[in-house]
């Protein structure tokens, strides 16, 4: 049964890569291939954005000739949405019975696939461990991907490329799979490595737009820079316990505790050293502070990618990493508070910027940057099955979110830009409703989903002592109110007020049914996944549940203490939550010139939060340009000066030298042809007379 | 009294007469071609000389071959000059640079 | 004996003045006929060398065939005058020391040469003693060298060819027969029948 869960997807995968290949023949010659919609993202920068305002207004008189003919949808699209989608289902259904078996009724798996890797004493297999983390995980992945499939199908309904979509979906899916059931680091990794691989081709998805391919390996690069601190985590395990088995790895742990590394002039604790590493490949797929630049620009991709990848999937595999490897983060103290900082300083940092965005999906990614921001607090403060239940809920909400935001902007004929969005409550009534829902989930409100997680962290951060995590207390609190203001402000800015742009406010209708209904399941998940699942995640109940897959150290009694803190803070979010609520209800409901006159009167800081604290700027001046200038100089000077000039054209411009200066004896004159003969009769006499021995 | 080297000197200089004649002539290719009827008439008289100083016939022998090739090429010569004249209209040492390169 | 040093030296410095006139001389007739000259001293040492077939056949071959085609030649390409043009004297002294370089060697070998111990054991084909010179090679040519001989032949002939080849071109114009031509003529090409009423001629 696991082996099916996690090899339909790939089955489907390849069934939908074949209909791609095979059908790109059937397709018409010579058609110009642009696909009919171009998301109108907003740029970020303020001056292309005044452009942008400028030409948006110009466009809005020729919005209607969108709808040009393009190419047909491709042969056999039809056919691989179903079964990809159907194949998906099927894996769904297991995945709750798995989730029932392993969870409840206390049946952990591990089915051995095939050996992998036989090297010395190095022995690795390809295998599938169920244990209830895994479970969970199964459930949230095959869940929000099911849907996203389902939704997709009328979302790309007028896409010619169809099968393509698929395919990637379904790669990305049993890459995920993969990653969560793996039983091995090098099989997480190539997990880790797929769903990269499947982000950069679903970003990229239109490539014929330059901003879309560029996003893509912008989203492949920054992970790139994680995936090296996580491969060298990978090594320095190897190094210290000679497995990459998971279970191995565990076992040998607690011998390796006061063991260091001697690296320069220092000496530095090998577990922190491992985990630090392995968290920073946690730190580039999760999105988290200084490798976040990547999540806001993957919004290029089409809006299910952005519900399924880096909404529910792929950025929590960092978390879900974290969780994994908890026996060794909970040996390593120091790298479990340096976790929480990074979480809470994204929380805090993505809250900020998600305040200003113009666009639908910029807003949400921030949001989900700093969600998961939140979820790395809880994984350092040590309550890792209170991040796993964030993580749980947040996949069902914030893919509500997204899917929704992109009922919206089919609803708006692919408009993103928030400003010329407004009114649309009477519109598309039930989409309303499933954003509203979305939100009160993530704002936490009394007894949704998010109600229960992200308050639970807040306390969870509360019971640790230490700096790290006063620090982290602080930045969260902070961050739920400004959370829920610019949740409140997507709200009010797309559903209330005046319309802004009459043209597509007439023409906009709520979506076709196959895209609704994920929604509504969605929103039942927001809704019921907190108060019927906080039992397994929340105190005496997690242990029970969780059993030997995640560790909690002897000093760990973050569960327990959580029970008993003041009633202060456990109604600090709650308090926090309204305080948004209200500041945004007065900002675009009552007085909606207050935030142009802020944005104005308050120019440097309103711009500093547009650019997001200004990082792109930062990381073009100080990597880009190097490695760009670096990379022409190697180029330019290196390859084609050095190695060029030296071998191949240095050495046939030495032979047109030579040949040059040769070719001047042929004089064409007898005289001197017998003149050189003569020379060489003279010198072959004096030769024979004087060098050979006689 | 008249030994082989007398002989041998001869058909040196007679040699050094025809190498000379070949690129120290700046008049016209013909020169050439006599040039090189000389150089050969030297290599004949050196291989009479010891055809007779060593009693060895062989030496004759060959000179009669020198003598047939050195004929045949100075007819052949003597039509490519010809040849040339007629298409180039000059036979002037300097002009004739055709194979230049 | 002497009369033998004096004629040497006769032959041999008439034969050297004269190769030298080849060279120096402006008129190329001039040239042409210093080098028959120059054959015609050559066969004499020839005879005085004892090789009287070759010294005649040297005059038949060289004097009566090579120089007087070279003649026809100069004659007949119409060489003028010869200037002494400039960059004569580029070329002396190199060329000369080159030229001197060789004489000295030549001398000196020929100065210091001794004849190898075991050359006179190994002669191919002695003189044939009390025969003339002509039958003496004569024995040997058409026996142990006849495909040398033949060789010499075959490349005179080919030589023959190559000349005509070169140099034969048909003048336009030139009336000719052609025998297959008139052998082929029929009557049905020849003759032509026409009808004449009379008092009207033929137009």
């Amino acid at each position: 049964m696991y082996e099916a869960i996690v090899f339909l997807p790939l089955l489907g995968a390849i069934i939908a890569g074949a209909i791609t290949l095979v059908g790109a023949r059937n397709r018409l010659p010579g058609e110009d291939p642009r696909p009919p919609h171009h998301d109108h993202a907003v740029p970020l920068v303020p001056e292309a954005q005044a452009a942008h305002q400028q030409d948006t207004h110009a466009e809005i008189a020729h919005s209607s000739d969108d709808e040009h003919a393009s190419a047909p949808p491709s042969a056999g699209s039809q056919a691989a949405e179903l079964i990809t989608t159907t194949l998906l289902f099927i894996s769904w259904i297991l995945s709750c019975y798995a989730f029932y078996e392993v969870g409840f009724a206390g049946h952990d798996a591990h089915v051995t696939i095939f050996n992998f890797i036989t090297s010395g004493d190095l022995k690795v297999d390809w295998a599938l461990r169920v244990d209830p983390l895994t479970a969970v995980m199964l459930v949230v992945v095959t869940t929000v991907s099911a849907l996203v499939h389902l939704y997709s199908i009328g979302y790309m309904a007028d896409d010619p490329y169809k099968p393509r979509f698929f395919c990637y979906l379904s790669f990305f899916t049993f890459a995920m799979l993969m990653l969560v059931t793996s039983d091995n680091l090098a099989q997480l990794f190539f997990g880790w490595e797929g769903v990269g691989v499947a982000s950069y081709l679903l970003i990229g998805f239109w490539f014929h737009k330059p901003s879309a391919n560029a996003a893509a390996i912008k989203a492949f690069l920054v992970n790139r820079v994680g995936d090296f601190g996580f491969s060298l985590g990978i090594f320095a395990v190897f190094l210290l316990t000679g497995a990459i088995n998971l279970e191995t790895v565990f076992a040998q742990a607690p011998d390796l505790v006061g063991k260091s590394f001697h690296y320069l002039w220092f000496d530095a604790d090998a577990l922190t050293v491992i985990c630090l590493l392995l968290f920073m490949g946690a730190m580039g797929k999760s999105a988290q502070f200084l490798l976040h630049t990547w999540l806001p620009d993957a919004m290029e991709g089409p809006t299910p990618v952005s519900a399924l990848i880096h909404a529910a999937t792929m950025v929590t595999a960092g978390v879900f990493m974290v969780a994994r490897l908890s026996p060794l983060f909970e040996l390593a103290p120091h790298a479990k508070a340096f976790v929480l900082v990074i979480g809470a300083t994204t929380a805090m940092f993505a809250a900020t910027v998600g305040l200003v965005q113009n666009d639908i999906k910029r807003v949400i990614a921030y949001s989900t940057c700093s969600q998961l921001g939140y979820m790395f607090v809880a994984m350092g403060a040590g309550a890792y099955s209170i991040g796993m239940f964030h993580l749980f809920t947040h996949a069902f909400f914030k893919a509500l979110l997204f899917l929704g935001s992109g009922s919206v902007i089919i609803a708006m004929h692919h408009e993103q830009d928030m400003r010329k969005m407004g009114g649309l409550w009477r519109k598309i009534p039930f989409t309303y409703l499933m954003m509203l829902i979305g939100t009160l989930a993530l704002t936490g409100f009394p007894f949704t989903a998010g109600y229960f997680s992200k308050d639970a962290i807040i306390e969870a951060d509360d019971t640790v002592t230490g700096m790290a995590a006063s620090y982290g207390f602080i930045m969260t609190v902070v961050a739920a109110a400004l959370t829920s203001f610019y949740s409140w402000r997507l709200i009010f800015k797309t559903f209330h007020g005046e319309p802004h742009d009459h043209h597509h406010y007439e023409a906009a209708h709520e979506s076709p049914l196959v895209m609704l209904v994920p929604l509504a399941v969605l929103a039942v998940g927001s809704i019921g996944a907190g108060w019927a699942f906080w039992h397994i995640f929340e105190g005496k109940g997690a242990e029970e549940f969780f059993r030997g897959s995640l560790t909690f150290s002897p000093n760990n009694h973050v569960l327990e203490d959580m029970e008993h803190l003041p009633l202060t803070v456990s109604l600090a979010p709650t308090v926090m939550m309204i305080i948004g609520f209200l500041l945004a209800w007065q900002f675009y409901i009552r007085r909606p010139d207050i935030p142009e006159n802020l944005a104005r009167d308050q120019g440097v800081l309103y711009r500093f939060l547009l650019n997001a604290w200004y990082f792109d700027w930062i990381y073009d001046k100080i990597f880009v340009r190097p490695a760009m200038w670096l990379g022409r100089l190697l180029w330019k000077g290196g390859d084609g000066f050095v190695i060029d000039g030296f071998g191949p054209d240095g050495v046939s411009a030495r032979v047109l030298d030579v040949t040059r200066n040769v070719v001047r004896l042929q004089t064409g004159y007898l005289y001197h042809y017998a003149f050189a003969m003569l020379i060489g009769v003279a010198a072959f006499v004096t030769w024979f007379m004087f060098a050979r021995p006689h | 009294m008249i030994g082989l080297g007398h002989y041998l000197s001869v058909a040196a200089i007679l040699f050094t007469l025809g190498i000379f004649g070949i690129f120290l002539n700046r008049k016209n290719v013909i020169v050439i071609l006599m040039s090189i009827e000389l150089i050969l008439l030297a290599v004949n008289i050196n291989l009479v000389a010891f055809s007779t100083f060593l009693g060895d016939i062989v030496g004759q022998v060959y000179a009669l071959i020198v003598l047939t090739v050195a004929a045949a090429e100075a007819a052949i010569g003597l039509a490519i000059l010809v040849a040339y004249f007629r298409n180039r209209g000059s036979i002037a040492v300097e002009d004739v640079n055709l194979m230049k390169g | 004996m002497i009369l033998q040093a004096i004629f040497f030296y006769l032959f041999a410095g008439v034969c050297v003045a004269s190769a030298i006139m080849v060279i120096a001389a402006k008129n190329p007739v001039h040239s042409v006929l210093f080098l028959i000259l120059a054959f015609v001293n050559a066969a004499g040492l020839f005879v005085l060398l004892g090789a009287e077939f070759l010294a005649m056949i040297l005059i038949v071959v060289y004097v009566g065939a090579v120089a007087v085609l070279f003649l026809f030649v100069v004659m007949m390409l119409d060489v003028d005058f010869a200037e002494l043009r400039q960059g004569f004297l580029n070329y002396l002294p190199i060329g000369g020391v080159i030229g001197v370089i060789l004489l000295v060697e030549l001398i000196s070998i020929v100065l210091t040469w001794v004849i190898a111990p075991g050359v006179p054991k190994a002669i191919t084909a002695p003189i044939a003693a009390d025969v003339s010179n002509t039958q003496a090679l004569g024995l040997v040519l058409y026996t142990r060298y006849v495909y040398f001989f033949q060789a010499a032949g075959m490349i005179l002939l080919v030589a023959m060819i190559g000349a005509i080849v070169m140099t034969l071109q048909h003048k336009p114009g030139v009336k000719r027969q052609s025998i297959p031509e008139q052998v082929a003529r029929r009557r049905s090409t020849a003759i032509d029948i026409v009808k004449v009423k009379s008092g009207q001629g033929l137009t």
